[in-house]
């Protein structure tokens, strides 16, 4: 079991810079997320687009935001948690219990809630009877490339992974990509580079429209805009859709919900659960803008509740830190 | 106000007045339009708030630019009058314009 400071659902930027402001009041946080990565919505959905609204930051790309708020709390040395989500809490006297899909368990009296829309899960097929084939002929990412040697491979989507795995593919299978329009969304030199070679059935203009098998997909069929259907043989079907965003286990946590984000009281951003928080996104209250600023803003609030949480014995004392020397000495600032 | 009018995919019809210069997602949130979740909150990030704009009103419409085409790309059951309802600006042109939301949008 691991004994924390604060647990923070969520590594996106807001969820970062908690760590900074429950940083430099000493408290110590571990942070979970789905992805495998830090950055949340900023990485996945962004990473190449410019913000324009970060104060201070005339322009940044969401990687770069991402980097530069990690390079912000390196003096934490923050624990972070990848490929895993919270599936469980329970309350214990004044701490709370958190599990994750990994079963490791923590115990801290704070968890704040930086969960954007909630953790990214691949965009499945929403064909009829896709779901009988998901893990055996439909594949939404690839650990395993070997399966496919020698057989026929139906790719759909007009991005990079789309495109990436047709060609690496056509090296060892039958591979025919289907998107929905001329154009692709992923790398032209990919692209054309898959023309040259000639080995991929390219045919755009098309969506799938049923798919035919016992055990196994035998073909599929596949549709364009004018209802003209076209038979497609096919042992494997490989779907790059992108991400969508599932809140999952948090709305069975007892929290008042509007919709998909989560009630607070603003003075803290506490929601209805003692210690619990939630900011970003995630959170609603009269007037919330979603917007990266205000997920700071929230979070530098919800990190004096939860100091006087985790240290119900100490005063909490307001500082800055231009002039704190105990924040600088936190930061690893040398002071004159 | 310009009136929008969302046809469900049950045939089900709701009108309703947005303000000019709000989006046809925004109009729709406020007005607690089934169908329309838009989960990035009009960042045409995430194509939850993808709707069918009818044809005669699909011509009427500035073309969608490529991050728009990007995003269709991967909403549920795309078509060729497929929009994204955070892209469409409410005007007077736009006054009696009807859309209709896809089954689900994820």
């Amino acid at each position: 079991m691991i004994k924390t400071d604060v647990v923070i659902v969520g590594a996106g930027p807001v969820g970062l810079f908690a760590v900074h402001q429950l940083g430099i009041k000493g408290l110590k946080s571990e942070v979970i997320d789905n992805l495998d990565k830090a950055g949340g919505q900023c990485i996945e959905l962004y990473p190449d687009k410019p913000i324009y609204d970060i104060a201070g930051i005339p322009e940044c790309t969401g990687e770069e935001l991402t980097k530069n708020l990690l390079d912000q709390i390196k003096p934490f040395k923050t624990n972070f948690h990848f490929n895993e989500r919270v599936q469980e809490i329970n309350s214990e006297g004044d701490n709370w219990i958190i599990k994750t899909s990994q079963n490791k368990v923590f115990i801290s009296p704070n968890i704040i809630i930086a969960g954007g829309v909630g953790s990214f899960e691949p965009r499945k097929l929403s064909v009829k009877d896709a779901e009988k084939y998901e893990g055996k002929n439909i594949f939404y990412s690839i650990s395993d490339k070997n399966i496919f040697k020698n057989k026929k491979i139906s790719i759909f989507g007009g991005g990079d992974s789309a495109l990436d795995w047709a060609l690496e593919l056509s090296k060892i299978a039958k591979v025919t990509l289907i998107h929905r329009r001329e154009e692709f969304r992923g790398a032209p030199h990919t692209l054309n580079q898959i023309k040259k070679e000639g080995k991929v059935d390219i045919k755009t203009k098309f969506q799938i429209s049923s798919i035919s098998g016992k055990n196994n997909i035998e073909s599929i069929n596949i549709k364009n805009d004018d209802g003209k259907e076209t038979e497609v043989k096919t042992d494997y079907i490989l779907s790059f859709f992108g991400l969508i965003m599932k809140l999952g286990p948090i709305t069975e946590w007892g929290l008042n919900m509007d919709k998909k984000t989560i009630k607070v009281n603003t003075e803290n951003f506490e929601t209805n659960k003692k210690g619990i928080f939630a900011i970003g996104d995630i959170c609603t209250y009269p007037g919330k803008l979603k917007l990266i600023l205000s997920g700071f803003h929230e979070g530098a609030l919800a990190s004096v509740e939860c100091f006087k949480r985790a240290r119900p014995n100490e005063k909490y004392r307001f500082e800055f830190t231009t002039s704190s020397k105990e924040i600088q000495a936190r930061l690893g600032v040398k002071t004159k | 106000m310009p009136k929008i009018t969302f046809i469900d995919s049950t045939g089900e019809q709701r009108t309703i007045d947005v303000q000019k210069g709000l989006s046809v997602m925004e109009g729709a949130i406020q007005n607690k339009i089934p169908g329309i979740d838009a989960d990035c909150g009009g960042g045409m990030a995430c194509a939850t708030c993808h709707v069918y704009v009818k044809e005669e009103w699909f011509n009427k419409l500035p073309k969608a630019e490529d991050g728009e085409q990007d995003m269709i790309d991967m909403a549920f059951e795309p078509n060729k009058y497929s929009r994204l309802s955070c892209q469409l600006i409410v005007s007077d042109e736009l006054d009696g314009m009807v859309v209709t939301t896809p089954s689900k949008q994820t």
